[in-house]
């Protein structure tokens, strides 16, 4: 019995020891998978001495319903894409950056300065951006996969081997562009079509996962998958015969943005850390990493040469338009939530 | 789990009964705070109005059950219909869970009746066997059967070396893969109370029905089976229980595809989904469900007992 | 005796017996044997090598999981030794406290996180946090471990407490010994292998638990389950087969220790 309390004496002394902040305080991110070099972090750290702790999510979606069940008020900055930031500050559950308290926010490019889901940057700043569409293993499949039909009505072959993104925003959005509809369509006809056609599709699909998406495809467990563009490009680094499709129909874009969070616990350390993004080195070690593109001028000079070819972020002539998830508003989101629901069923 | 005061030959004495509510305090403190209380807050959880977007407003609202019974189209306005999404999910759940038993009891009846005719000094060592694995982190021995079930995993290599198949046979991301890792987790479960009870059997008593010319089958179902019933049942109930809401096989083994009602809830928390009060009744449907498997168990445990003695 | 008549044996049943132990040890082994893989792909075997062990302490991810396990088995020792002190005490109130009302019930709460399944109480432990405003972290993670050790450490100590005659403690007291003294000199010496018992299954049930860590736990605070599930997600790597070799070490261990302390307990 003392032994048992001796010992839990010491594991408590530990615990603190190991919870205990540094001098310089803390920084917490909410953050994607595999999205982040840890010698960044590293870097981070050893110019500001502050102590970086990270947790990871694999949709925009969970990162809010974790956020929303009491994790608001633990995290500094999350990492959400376009439609998420607009969804986010909605909700209130973002802070405002005031002017001239980011340093470098001049850093951003033109395009990226002020987009339509967060007007002026109030909120957010850029990370990386990029396409989602999905990749084909071309030692099964040989013919065009230049069309949404490989995901949602596939030739036999690849029938049973589709693995989808274990994500609302990027499936529906796909199937949308699949059928020539608008995103958030309030006609009932067209939604039921959605309906029937995702119904029908789901029948060729193996699982939904977003977290395992490149390994699925790494491993041949999966012969198509949807895929993040730079996710895509380090799956072919593993498996050659992987090829990232551009769909005539058309394919979903994203910027995923560093959000300051409401009821921040470390405010400032959270803008440093942003400052610290939007210098052109260090985002361009996002981008080496990551494999997408960044938003800040005079990268280029960082930047591994090889991420100008890459064939994934260079869509060819023929390829459809690529489009941004859209922001629904409650009652049609509702409808959306139960197609979803009736597609994991 | 049930009968663990209910022993037969347990002492029981009133020396420290003056100090009993102290004692109890903490335990009751404890559990109330942490387990009733919440179980509790679920319930009234599953009663309010979601939030759009996860979290709940405090507005008293039957929508939860609603949904979970009755289907009223995708836009929510045509005349109710039973839904049966949600049913089938649990029914899937209680089939995998159940299938998982069955292979539970089929490999965990001859083991744990095997293990309890040995002689009495090496039957420690083969408990020890059985229950080693159960001491295994469950995630890790749930990733092991992902490893080893993989297209292109040890155990399809191993089939092809030998020649078995020509092809690797698709496990993963089937039901089948489910079934099997519910079954492995909780393997030991069976074989334990159906070993405890084995072993307390009266070995005569199936000698005499041989010497009667009872057939070996007929004295294990006739003369055997009915004694250690008790034993099975438990088993079954600790495989069966824990199978039923688990979230770990589904998730790593079956591609998360095929709902099961762990994922179902998890999914209104931490993933799209995102409906607190939904999530809430479908948690409270599933422990209605074990409570009341658990409470026909604890009669028919008495009512055994009451026959034993 | 005529083998049809051998009651003891039956045709098969070893071989089902055989089979049980392999389906059972089949995975841990393969991916023990693998975690001394020295290829960096999980499909290829390249050779024996320490080099994913290495990795474990030394490599990218070594900083996130030395705070894991140090979570992970902080935890489990707290959680464990509350929950032994707080079931000693209620195991000493319904063995030795009398027939009185409520006890039942008292068994009926003690038991509840055994029959409650687990999502379940991970559901309920999220929205009861959230309701009473508690962040998430790792004391939500602890006072729940609390909560979950309690069953299984009362369990071993109340049935061995049960195996104990009551004469013992009434022989200390015929000899003036008051009853503070005849539990902390002659019961609880009598329970020692019960409570270590019950200690080590606490501790490894802390140890083991994923689903309601998952739900409780706050920003950054990762147990080793958790950490494990969040790297196995985006597929199986060596290193996490090198640390489930050494969980698995720790457990077998942990039985051997537990094993022998019943098994001295029987030779007293």
């Amino acid at each position: 019995m003392k032994t048992l309390l001796k010992a839990s004496a010491a594991a408590l002394a530990l615990s603190v020891a190991a919870q205990g902040a540094s001098a310089e305080g803390k920084l917490v991110i909410y953050h994607w998978f595999e999205y982040m070099p840890q010698e960044l972090l590293d870097k981070f750290s050893a110019e500001t001495g502050i102590e970086v702790t990270m947790d990871t999510y694999d949709s925009n979606e969970a990162m809010l319903a974790s956020l929303k069940a009491g994790g608001l008020g633990t995290y500094d900055v999350a990492v959400p894409g376009d439609y998420m930031v607009e969804i986010m500050a909605n909700e209130g559950i973002l802070d405002e950056i005031g002017d001239g308290e980011l340093a470098n926010i001049g850093n951003v490019t033109a395009d990226w300065a002020d987009p339509a889901f967060d007007p002026g940057r109030k909120h957010s700043i850029p990370y990386q951006w990029g396409s989602t569409s999905f990749m084909v293993d071309r030692e099964v499949y040989d013919g065009d996969i230049s069309t949404t039909d490989i995901l949602f009505n596939p030739p036999a072959e690849l029938s049973g081997k589709i693995n989808m993104l274990d994500s609302q925003g990027e499936v529906l959005a796909m199937a949308a562009i699949h059928m020539g509809i608008e995103q958030c369509s309030q006609d009932r006809d067209k939604l039921k079509a959605l309906n029937a056609m995702l119904t029908e599709a789901k029948a060729h699909w193996a699982s939904f996962n977003s977290d395992t998406a490149k390994e699925v495809l790494v491993s041949g467990d999966a012969a198509v998958g949807q895929i993040y563009d730079g996710f895509g490009a380090k799956a072919r680094a593993e498996r050659a015969s992987l090829e990232y499709a551009f769909p005539k129909q058309g394919y979903v874009v994203w910027m995923d943005n560093v959000v300051l969070l409401k009821d921040a616990p470390n405010r400032e350390n959270a803008l440093k850390f942003m400052d610290f993004l939007l210098e052109p080195e260090n985002i361009a070690a996002v981008s080496n990493y990551a494999r997408y593109g960044a938003g800040v001028k005079g990268v280029e000079e960082f930047l591994d040469p090889e991420l100008a070819t890459l064939p994934e972020a260079n869509p060819p002539a023929d390829a459809g338009p690529g489009a941004f998830i859209a922001v629904c508003d409650e009652q049609t989101q509702a409808v959306y939530d139960q197609i979803w629901t009736n597609l994991k069923k | 789990m049930a009968g663990g005061a209910a022993t037969g030959a347990s002492v029981t004495t009133d020396t420290y009964a003056e100090a009993r509510t102290w004692l109890l305090l903490p335990a009751w403190a404890v559990l109330g705070f942490f387990v009733l209380a919440p179980v509790g807050m679920m319930l009234v959880y599953s009663f309010l109005t979601k939030e759009f977007r996860g979290g709940v407003i405090w507005e008293f609202s039957l929508a939860a059950y609603d949904q979970f019974f009755f289907d009223r189209g995708l836009f929510g306005d045509e005349a109710p219909k039973i839904e049966w999404t949600y049913i089938n999910i649990f029914w899937r759940s209680i089939w995998q869970a159940g299938l998982a038993t069955v292979m539970s009891l089929l490999i965990g009846f001859p083991t744990a009746y095997f293990i309890a005719t040995r002689p009495e000094k090496v039957r420690p060592i083969w408990v020890f066997l059985i229950t080693i694995p159960y001491w295994v982190n469950l995630l890790i021995r749930t990733v092991s059967m992902k490893f080893l079930l993989r297209d292109n995993g040890p155990l399809n290599e191993f089939l092809m070396s030998v020649g078995v198949v020509s092809e690797p046979i698709h496990i993963i991301n089937t039901n089948f893969a489910v079934q099997l890792g519910l079954f492995y987790s909780y393997l030991p479960f069976m074989v334990l109370p159906v070993y405890a009870s084995v072993e307390r059997y009266n070995f005569t008593l199936s000698e005499a029905a041989a010497d009667l010319y009872a057939s070996k089958w007929t004295t294990l179902r006739r003369v055997l089976l009915p004694t250690v019933k008790p034993g099975v049942i438990a088993g079954c109930i600790l495989v069966f229980v824990p199978s039923l809401g688990s979230f770990l096989a589904p998730d790593l083994l079956g591609g998360a595809k095929n709902f099961m009602i762990g994922s179902l809830i998890e999914e209104q928390f931490k993933g799209s989904a995102g409906n607190w009060p939904f999530g809430a009744a479908a948690a409270m449907i599933l422990l209605s469900m074990v409570l009341v498997i658990l409470m026909v168990f604890a009669r028919q445990q008495a009512k055994s007992g009451k026959e034993a003695g | 005796m005529a083998s049809n008549t051998d009651v003891r044996n039956y045709p098969g049943f070893v071989g089902i017996t055989i089979l049980c132990l392999v389906i059972l040890y089949a995975p841990l082994i393969v991916v023990t044997v693998y975690s001394f893989n020295a290829s960096a792909s999980i499909t290829v075997w390249e050779g024996v090598s320490l080099r994913w062990y290495a990795d474990v302490f030394t490599g990218p991810d070594s900083e996130k999981f030395k705070t894991a396990a140090v979570n992970s088995f902080s935890i489990a020792i707290m959680a464990a030794t509350t929950a032994t002190v707080i079931a000693t005490c209620a195991a000493t109130a319904m063995v030795r406290g009398g027939r009185f009302r409520g006890r039942t019930l008292s068994f009926g709460l003690i038991s509840l996180p055994l029959m409650v399944p687990e999502i379940v109480t991970a559901v309920a432990t999220l929205i009861f946090f959230n309701a009473i405003g508690f962040t998430r972290g790792y004391t939500t993670i602890l006072a729940a471990h609390i909560a979950f050790c309690i069953p299984f450490a009362y369990l071993p100590i109340a049935a061995r407490m049960q195996g104990i005659e009551g004469t013992y403690e009434q022989a200390a007291q015929d000899l003036y010994a008051t009853k503070v003294q005849a539990f902390r000199y002659v019961l609880l010496p009598l329970m020692g292998p019960g409570i270590i018992s019950g200690f080590l299954l606490a501790f490894i049930i802390s140890l083991d638990d994923f689903i309601i860590t998952n739900f409780v736990k706050g920003a950054g605070v990762e147990t080793l389950p958790t950490a494990i599930f969040g790297s196995v997600k985006q597929g199986i790597k060596p290193n996490i087969m090198a640390i489930s070799t050494m969980l698995l070490g720790v457990s077998v261990v942990m039985v051997t220790i537990s094993y022998f302390v019943s098994k001295k307990d029987n030779t007293q």
